[in-house]
């Protein structure tokens, strides 16, 4: 490929080399190896996922709108919310912070491009055959997987539908995205920062994907083998998860949760390097201990590596292990505790203006604090049995994944969105999207903490009748909610055609490489290493 | 092709050690599960060995209730229960008891009884001299068998289990077995 050495020696500022016509666009966009298109390949197909995870969510809304036996059949709900959670985490959340890695890091830490462009390009190429795979197993006869995105054996062994191998071969490939991704992000932040940019130098954001990559590059291959194990026993005659051959499918759990709980913090460190960008810049403040936030970061991850058994307080574990378990859940909200602590730190004082990316930082940190408190509930093991597979779970983890990471998402997309098109996004529209968001996003989830308290058990498509009003009010926040997300759609477009022309510092309390450069960035964002100064930084150090 | 700077190929060849430990680990948490739960005695498994009866003293002044249960997975067109529901003994006292089982199919059929106790740190104080969880069971089309248990309790048993629940599973393994 001597055509991509040639271009990274002679250039200055040039575009994409783009060939004509369709196989010229196709081109461009298969074999690009730089770092802001793969980035844009990675946002919009998390945008795409979006919408097909959330239309699977109205689904599973529309059937519980009333009790009874309303839209879908059972098995076919089972297979929303399977495809649901599946999709969300695989398909929105980590391809969306890969993507918006991908296009930062770079400019944040003063490199020209990712170290391994190539393998960049094939870590974001495998995900559409990854999704299509898994999308297939919905029109497969039998249907697709209908046992939870958890995929506990026996429901994925011996119970599974027969398109399930489908979803394992789906898992081995985005398992095998994410760990070639996350190398690729680890070997930039660690080799190719610009001279002087020492690690405690680093944006936030910066740091946060540094430590969920280390994360991903430990449990991605435990997920790797779990379904590997669950091929196995479903083909191959080995009885891992098989009381009968001497295995036990408690096990399955151990190993799925050993990858699912640090998976949480996957999803939510990247938005905490978010919410710590977004919130000084509107405060026009540095962040407030910036260092404890690098060390609450790394606390995080060590200890999501050893709260796994909450997940399973009732699967009759000793109670040794329930106390132990039980203890050093409640520890994370120590480091959790410091950051929320430090972002209205930041926010004290400070000379505060609320454009759409604060609007949603704050929503953020209000509405996933909210969800932290309920998993401290959750940690309690004599509460726990109360709450185990309820509706208080699902409004919980909704908490902290909606208005928590996937406002991150948004603020995220809403601030950085103007430096990457060079167009200013409508901020009228972009008001009236989080405020629908957030007044929906509440409407939706919060009355499922009651339902979950009243005993209405998760992942049922049928209830009892007392359960029928807050049932109905989360389907109507639901699909207030889901629409709400066209206006986003609708704003970006609009943005990435046209709108108001920004300067290079497209905030003004914005600090930091990525305002040094024009907006849009150059093709390659910084060919000569840039000066490394005081005032670029939100911190002190 | 552009050359991969040696300080990216040495820092990505050791993340790809991790990769490979990490995956290796995964299959590793099974035998390292297996053998904790052995060890410690945490999940209510029982050896599948046969404990000799003999020297036994028997702790004539502490009772323990023991409650037998068959459980029938719906896949199983067995009928599986045992003779007596519950008994009361003595610690080092032998336990002697029956469950019934019955293929209710046309066919011969192969079946593996698996044991399980609650509480389960009792688990390892339960002796078993015999067992048809030993040992695979083959019952031709309609054919019922009493199988016999043959235990006792060991005396470290602690003083808290008052109650004890002895739990089988049939597993077709009419397949693995032809």
């Amino acid at each position: 490929m001597s055509q991509v050495d040639a271009h990274d020696i002679s250039h200055d500022d040039h575009g994409p080399e783009q060939g004509s016509g369709v196989i010229g666009f196709i081109k461009r966009w298969l074999f690009t190896t730089n770092h802001k298109d793969i980035g844009t390949l990675y946002l919009w197909l998390a945008m795409f996922s979006f919408f097909v995870a959330g239309a699977m969510a109205l689904v599973i809304r529309a059937e519980l709108f009333q009790p009874g036996h309303r839209f879908v059949d059972p098995n076919f709900f089972n297979q929303m919310t399977t495809m649901h959670g599946l999709i969300m985490l695989f398909g929105v959340v980590m391809p969306a912070f890969t993507g918006m890695a991908n296009w930062q890091i770079p400019m944040m830490i003063g490199a020209p491009d990712m170290a391994l462009p190539r393998l960049n390009n094939w870590s974001f190429w495998l995900l559409p055959f990854a999704f299509t795979l898994l999308g297939s197993t919905m029109f497969h006869s039998g249907g697709g997987p209908n046992f939870g995105w958890t995929m506990y054996a026996p429901l994925s062994t011996t119970y599974a539908p027969p398109s399930t191998d489908f979803m394992i071969f789906s898992v081995h490939m985005m398992g095998l995205s994410s760990i070639m991704g996350s190398i690729n992000i680890i070997a930039t932040i660690l080799n190719m920062r610009a001279p002087g940019m020492t690690m405690m130098k680093m944006p936030m954001f910066v740091w946060t994907w540094l430590v969920t990559a280390f994360l991903l590059i430990a449990i991605m291959p435990v997920l790797a083998g779990a379904v590997t194990m669950m091929l196995a026993d479903r083909h191959f005659g080995t009885t891992f998860f098989d009381a009968a051959g001497g295995g036990d499918p408690i096990l399955f759990q151990h190993i799925f949760w050993f990858f699912g709980h640090p998976e949480v913090y996957v999803l939510v460190l990247p938005a905490f390097g978010v919410i710590s960008e977004v919130i000084p810049t509107f405060s026009r403040k540095p962040l407030f201990g910036y260092h404890f936030m690098v060390y609450a970061t790394g606390t995080i991850a060590f200890l999501s590596f050893v709260v796994w058994v909450h997940h399973m307080f009732t699967t009759g574990v000793p109670l040794g292990a329930e106390l132990f378990f039980m203890y050093t859940t409640m520890l994370i909200a120590v480091p959790t505790g410091i950051k929320v602590f430090n972002w209205v730190g930041t926010l004290y004082k400070g000379a505060i203006s609320f454009e759409t990316p604060m609007l949603f930082a704050i929503a953020f940190v209000i509405l996933f604090t909210i969800g932290g408190f309920t998993g401290l509930m959750l940690a309690l093991v004599p509460a726990d049995y109360q709450y185990q597979d309820t509706y208080f779970v699902v409004g919980h983890f909704h908490y902290v994944l909606v208005p928590g990471v996937i406002f991150a998402l948004m603020a995220a997309t809403y601030y950085w969105l103007p430096k990457w098109t060079g167009h200013m996004y409508n901020e009228c529209l972009g008001k009236w999207h989080f405020w629908l968001s957030v007044i929906s996003v509440n409407i939706t989830f919060f009355p499922m903490h009651f339902l979950g308290l009243a005993g209405m058990p998760r992942r049922i498509p049928d209830y009892a009748l007392q359960f029928t009003n807050f049932n109905m009010i989360a389907t109507i926040g639901a699909f207030i909610f889901g629409f709400s997300q066209l206006l986003f759609l609708y704003n970006v477009l609009s943005t990435v055609r046209s709108g108001q022309k920004v300067g290079d510092k497209v905030w003004e309390g914005g600090t930091g490489l990525e305002w040094t450069l024009s907006s849009p960035p150059p093709y390659h964002s910084f060919t000569t290493p840039p000066e490394i100064t005081p005032s670029l930084f939100k911190h002190d150090y | 092709m552009s050359k991969v700077p040696k300080k990216h190929f040495k820092l990505v060849s050791g993340l790809f050690l991790i990769v490979l430990g990490m995956f290796a680990f995964g299959f590793a948490l099974v035998p390292i599960y297996n053998s904790l739960c052995k060890t410690l005695g945490i999940n209510g498994k029982i050896g599948g060995q046969a404990v000799p009866y003999d020297n036994v003293v028997v702790a004539q002044d502490r009772e323990v209730t023991v409650e037998f249960v068959a459980t029938q997975t719906s896949t199983m067109p067995w009928l599986f229960y045992p003779k007596v529901k519950k008994m009361t003994i003595h610690p080092g006292e032998v336990a002697r008891l029956a469950f019934y089982a019955e293929n209710q199919t046309d066919h011969r059929m192969t079946v593996q009884a698996i044991p399980s106790v609650t509480p389960g740190i009792a688990a390892k104080y339960i002796k078993k001299t015999e067992c048809f969880c030993f040992t695979q069971q083959t019952l031709n089309g309609h054919e019922g068998m009493e199988m016999p248990l043959l235990f006792h309790l060991d005396l470290d048993l602690p003083a808290e289990v008052k109650t004890l629940t002895l739990s089988y599973t049939l597993f077709d393994i009419t397949d693995r077995v032809n």
